[in-house]
């Protein structure tokens, strides 16, 4: 088992082993005394920001372990625009190194197999067990095996590119070896799913890639739902403006998929395409069900909004698109982001003995691409409701772009860059 | 009891009720909201205005320009509806407080 002792001999070797972790000897560990332990599973949006708000706020005095399986960061936001052909992936991947040497986190590159809430301890595939005296899960989403039939096993040949990375690279490949007048079908589960205009931005940047190099091709976009979930208006004029390029059909529920002739059996239809994007349905992570945290709908962790512990499980908290939302808060990589701060502000609190913030504030803003440049946006304020316990939008605050500009397009790629650096710099 | 001195009683009560309740780190905390677009404690790496050492009078004032409508924007006008006075006036004297 990975103890506290070990962590302070791992920490100590790194830190005499170079000269240049000038950040790692400001860290506590190094020889204070530390407040406690917390592991972190998952190093995306809600993970990465724990770990560094964690050390930041405590000024080194918490020792903090992140365990991730990627061993670079890989974004979701902006992944859309690689598939569109205007960013690539280097664009979108950010390293762990200043976490690790700036912040003193100690990264590990590895596979959570178990948790433990009882003993407190977490199971690695290649690094054992690690002891915690809070635990911070960011585990995403993962898609709900036989939801549609014939796609489990199918994600080379039928992806989702949902989670960034070699499915990103994988659905640009597919889009760039489409013939021109081929069919790209992008399939769009039930809400609640990861990023609600995602889907759709994903149909305008592809058929603005299409209109230059394919234009007689087509995006067909099949909602399951009866109509567009997020910036309805604008995701509508901008599907006018792709006229012959995009073809929305709402109330399209999937029922299975052929991966061998690319056929979507809808429930009233079958459509045949040339590329098969189905974003299949999906559930918190899959190691939030395995370490036995409360489920709504057996798909969403149940929390306590004001330390973000999973309910009836105490030390044990959980960020980002695995929740169970409050109403209206959006599956996003900035609410994670918020969450975290949430998080690590009352891990804190609670290491000292007092109470949590009993009045947090979380905001979203989501930019999405419409073509190559313009942009829109939606954004929401959430206070902490007490009669409610939860977070609820602040009536009149919020709201969406007037119309799709190139101001935003700047305002999307200046956020991404510091959300970036919030996280992991 | 006269009145006058039930209310003083009453406002102390509601005071300290208050002060109890609120968190010590309430300032940081609502600051770190604005982080994602301005950058951590305000330091933006471009694109976005820091807010790091800004004097308070003048983030508050754009704020309630924003508020009122005065101040065209593309998004804060929405986000900064979002936050009380009481709320706006922790953040910005947390940002003029950083270096």
């Amino acid at each position: 088992m990975f103890t506290r002792r070990d962590f302070l001999k791992t920490a100590g070797i790194a830190a005499a082993g170079s000269t240049t972790l000038a950040g790692l000897s400001a860290c506590a560990t190094a020889g204070g005394k530390s407040r406690g332990h917390v592991v972190i599973v998952g190093g995306g949006y809600g993970g990465a920001t724990a770990a560094k708000y964690l050390r930041m706020w405590s000024n080194g005095t918490v020792d903090v372990t992140l365990i991730e399986r990627n061993p670079v960061f890989i974004s979701c936001p902006i992944s859309n625009l690689v598939i569109g052909g205007v960013k690539q992936m280097e664009d979108i991947t950010v390293g762990y190194d200043n976490l690790k040497s700036k912040w003193g986190v100690r990264i590990v590159t590895d596979e959570v197999t178990a948790i433990d809430t009882d003993k407190r301890t977490v199971a690695t595939a290649r690094n054992g067990s690690l002891g915690y005296d809070r635990l911070v899960l960011s585990p995403g989403i993962d898609f709900i095996p036989g939801a549609v039939g014939g796609l489990d096993g199918n994600q080379e040949r039928i992806p989702h590119a949902w989670k960034a990375g070699p499915q990103t690279v994988l659905l640009r490949k597919q889009l760039q070896d489409m013939a021109d007048g081929g069919v790209f079908a992008l399939h769009i589960p039930k809400v609640p799913y990861r990023c609600p205009p995602g889907p759709y931005e994903r149909a305008c940047v592809v058929a603005n890639y299409l209109r230059a190099a394919k234009p007689k091709s087509k995006v067909l976009v099949l909602d399951s739902n009866e109509e567009i979930q997020s910036k309805k208006g604008l995701f509508t004029k901008a599907f006018e403006s792709y006229k012959g390029l995009i073809e929305y059909v709402p109330n399209s529920s999937l029922q299975s998929v052929d991966a061998a002739s690319l056929t979507a059996e809808l429930e009233f239809d079958s459509v045949k395409a040339d590329v098969l994007n189905v974003i299949p349905p999906m559930r918190a992570g899959d190691i939030a069900l395995k370490a036995g945290l409360p489920l709504i709908n057996e798909r969403w962790v149940d929390i306590d909004w004001l330390t973000m512990e999973a309910k009836g499980v105490p030390g044990v908290h959980v960020l980002g698109d695995a929740l169970f939302p409050a109403p209206t808060m959006p599956k996003s990589g900035h609410m994670a982001n918020q969450h975290a701060k949430v998080a690590a502000a009352a891990i804190l609190n609670l290491f000292d003995g007092i109470a949590p913030n009993p009045a947090p504030v979380v905001m979203n803003t989501c930019y999405s691409f419409v073509d190559d440049r313009n942009v829109i946006h939606v954004a929401s304020v959430h206070q902490y409701d007490a009669e409610k316990k939860q977070p609820m939008p602040v009536q009149g605050a919020g709201g969406v772009s007037a119309a799709a500009n190139e101001i935003e397009g700047k305002a999307a790629l200046a956020w991404a860059r510091n959300i970036w650096a919030d996280m992991l710099a | 009891m006269n009145l006058k001195h039930a209310l003083a009683m009453l406002g102390l009560v509601g005071l300290s009720a208050a002060a109890q309740a609120q968190d010590p780190n309430l300032a940081r905390n609502l600051a770190a909201t604005c982080a994602n677009c301005h950058g951590t404690n305000g330091h933006s790496v471009g694109g976005m205005d820091s807010l790091a050492g800004e004097a308070q009078d003048k983030l508050m004032q754009k704020l309630m320009d924003f508020k009122s409508g005065d101040k065209p924007a593309t998004i804060m006008h929405q986000i900064v509806k979002g936050y009380t006075d009481e709320q706006l006036t922790l953040i910005t004297a947390w940002f003029a407080a950083q270096k």
